[in-house]
């Protein structure tokens, strides 16, 4: 009898576009949050597929925090462009103009638990009922508990114990006016099979994953790139190095690694050898042992 | 790791019980350790916070648990899923709570894996928690069981000691409807037959829980007997090039499907023929379960979400009475003649609670006809009265076809599990 097994990279993009589907089918008015970042570059991919030879039927949302690095931004508009699909930006800045957000002050200064109050208001704004995102459950321990369909009140807020159970794939979106819901497609994957997976489909990437020079500071055994966006202390100072970014997320609080992997093979590689989690990287997450879980029940990603 | 053997790995899914104390949170850092899936920053971490706590050595349980308050307690309120790879397989583990008030949970974890790990202590054997977990994972038809006896370094390694727990295990288990159980004699905090070969048990001649975890054969596991396709969503391009597309989108729950297949719909009956399976990638000679495909037809037929395409010489039974074993997941208690929501496949019909036949007894199995109040964790047969006819096929022969949920209408909640028997 003829064997019918998929690889884990196919089981898992199965599991993905239908809960993709499930959301345009349960959902009056779905978005895609988009970063940029290569986790949300792959749940597009697979919005692409799910609805193919239809375009995909949902705007993306990006919650700019303003400080970005450039090449993440020209990589986000050129996809748009090319796959002639509906962005809307949320700007931090302008939460801050308008007196909606307090910037942090100082060195570790950062934008990124800014995020929540200008996503939430673009959710508001946008009335979107439920908000898809490329957060995995591998990257964060507060995320390992997190449901496909992960249901938030009308403050936007998560509690985490009180989660509807989620049996087989069957999956409950029914809400109540106001409520809105996070669902997260790629839930299931690594860090290693989102790379294996790029590799396989030959997906884009901005050019900020790839090894380059760069001038960069290290604080903290984090380093990072040098912007406008953060204040050096008077004793540090900037060198050039090969470096990579392993995550992409606010240019203030995002660290690179020293590396020569300039190709998909090489970063695979090199992330099959590491022994750091890419989370490591992120200094928002070095705040406290549960940083993540006090941003998730604030309504973070 | 090689390139190709990564892109050619399986998926496997498993789910962790035991009781508390029986030592799986370490079972699992010690599975994650051993197979070198801990990064430095997290053992740093774990470090750091077992020295906080006053431990001796870095406590892996600590890698399990996830949230603050759950640390705080020391224990696992909420299924957490964690992942890991060997060149082999891709593993992702459901860790479900073994308290009992945490049943839902369990069923939860256990609704999609391959494979279900219970955990016993050696100097215990069996204890009720035992029996509820092996219980639920027939219930939930897991198709592999492995008992890991653990804790052998506290009896010694003794065979003796394995040899009791095990013949206690397969008495218990023979009243079970699983198709494959294992045993394995281990020590999880020393390390023990889980990654390595233990060098204090020659007498066990049998697989590491790793190596069992690699191989164990898994292609089986889905349904490629029954053609079942359940339509998620219509695909209407209206663009210029696709202007008259009509296509059917989900995810094959059970059969193999081919461009010339006849295929029935349901519930309009109609029959028609596949004519092509289409993806971004290209159009495919032959589509099986799970994957996520979109499908033509030959004819112009009126299909929405919530249908089906089927074989009309193997169909799916139509109803509106459906039999049911439910696993009560909420607080409030079912309420007799209640009415809920209910999701099967892709569609959503109402339905009402027809009669409460009788409850069962986790720990011992047996019908309890006298108490028909179903609260948090109860598991019971029921039977239910839908609005409209469901496509179901029972839940031992096919998992996706034979499931369903009830939700409360006022709440929203998901209220109950159901096995269609």
């Amino acid at each position: 009898m003829q064997s019918y097994n998929l690889s884990h990279l196919k089981e898992l993009e199965a599991e993905s576009i239908y809960v993709i589907r499930e959301v345009a089918a349960q959902f009056e008015k779905p978005a895609l949050l988009f970063s940029g970042g290569k986790d949300s570059i792959v749940c597009f991919h697979l919005a692409r597929k799910a609805f193919f030879p239809a375009k995909v039927p949902f705007p993306l949302v990006h919650v700019d925090t303003g400080h970005n690095f450039q090449e993440t931004i020209e990589f986000r508009d050129k996809l748009v462009e090319k796959y002639s699909a509906n962005l809307i930006v949320g700007s931090v800045q302008q939460s801050i103009d308008e007196g909606k957000s307090i910037e942090e002050k100082g060195f570790n200064a950062s934008r990124n638990g800014l995020q929540t109050a200008t996503l939430l208001e673009t959710i508001e704004n946008n009335k979107f009922d439920a908000c898809m995102g490329g957060a995995r459950r591998d990257e964060e321990k507060a995320r390992a508990k997190e449901r496909f369909f992960s249901h938030r009140d009308d403050f936007g807020q998560w509690d985490p114990k009180n989660q509807r159970p989620e049996i087989w794939n069957i999956f409950n979106g029914k809400k109540n006016f106001g409520e809105t819901f996070r669902i997260f497609p790629i839930s299931n994957w690594t860090e290693m099979d989102i790379w294996q997976y790029i590799l396989q489909e030959k997906i884009e990437l901005p050019s900020i994953y790839f090894a380059h020079q760069r001038e960069v500071f290290t604080r903290d055994e984090v380093i990072y790139g040098k912007t406008n966006f953060i204040n050096m202390k008077p004793d540090e100072t900037t060198e050039m190095k090969q470096v990579r970014f392993r995550t992409i997320g606010d240019a203030s609080c995002t660290g690179a690694v020293e590396s020569s992997a300039d190709s998909l093979e090489k970063i695979i590689e090199e992330v099959a050898a590491t022994r750091t989690t890419e989370r490591g990287t992120r200094a928002d997450d070095k705040r406290s042992e549960a940083a993540m879980e006090d941003r998730k029940k604030q309504g973070y990603f | 790791m090689s390139e190709e053997g990564y892109l050619d790995m399986e998926l496997l899914r498993f789910s962790t019980a035991g009781s508390v104390d029986d030592g799986k949170s370490t079972l699992i850092g010690r599975l994650l350790y051993d197979s070198k899936s801990i990064f430095q920053d997290q053992m740093e971490a774990i470090e750091e916070a077992s020295k906080r706590k006053g431990e001796e050595n870095v406590n892996l349980a600590l890698l399990t648990d996830g949230l603050r308050s759950e640390r705080e307690q020391g224990i696992t309120i909420d299924v957490a899923y964690r992942y890991f790879a060997t060149p082999k397989r891709k593993f992702i583990i459901a860790d479900t709570p073994g308290h009992i008030q945490y049943t839902r949970n369990m069923v939860t974890g256990s609704s999609t894996a391959n494979l279900a790990i219970i955990l016993v202590d050696a100097r215990h054997g069996v204890v009720e928690q035992t029996k509820r977990h092996s219980f639920i994972a027939s219930l939930l038809q897991i198709p592999h069981i492995v008992y890991c006896i653990n804790k052998m370094d506290l009896v010694d390694y003794k065979e003796e000691a394995y040899d009791k727990v095990r013949a206690e295990l397969e008495a218990f288990s023979s009243k079970l409807d699983t198709k494959d159980v294992r045993f394995i004699p281990l020590s999880a905090l020393l390390g023990d037959n889980v990654v390595d070969r233990s060098s204090q048990m020659d007498w066990y001649g049998g697989p590491t829980l790793m190596y069992l975890l690699e191989t164990i054969h898994i292609g089986s596991d889905h349904n490629h007997v029954d053609r079942r396709f359940p339509i998620q969503h219509v695909i209407r391009p209206q663009t210029k090039e696709y202007h008259d597309y009509r296509g059917y989108a989900g995810r094959i729950a059970g059969g193999v499907f081919k461009p010339g297949d006849d295929v029935m719909v349901l519930p309009s009956g109609f029959s028609s023929k596949i004519k092509s399976i289409d993806t971004l990638d290209g159009q495919l000679e032959e589509a099986f379960a799970p994957m996520s495909v979109t499908m033509t037809l030959e004819d112009d037929i009126d299909i929405s979400r919530g249908d089906m395409l089927v074989r009309e010489t193997n169909a799916p039974e139509a109803t509106q009475d459906i039999d049911i074993m439910l696993c009560w997941m909420n607080k409030n208690p079912l309420l007799p003649n209640g009415k809920y929501a209910v999701k099967h496949t892709s569609k959503d019909v109402r339905c009402i609670v027809k009669e409460i036949q009788y409850k069962v007894d986790v720990n011992t199995l047996h019908r309890v006809d006298d108490n028909k109040e179903i609260n948090m964790n109860d598991i019971a047969r029921v039977k239910l009265r839908t609005t409209a006819p469901l496509f179901i096929d029972k839940y031992n022969r096919n998992r996706m076809t034979g499931s369903l949920i009830l939700i409360d209408e006022a709440t929203n909640e998901t209220v109950a599990a159901g096995m269609i028997i």
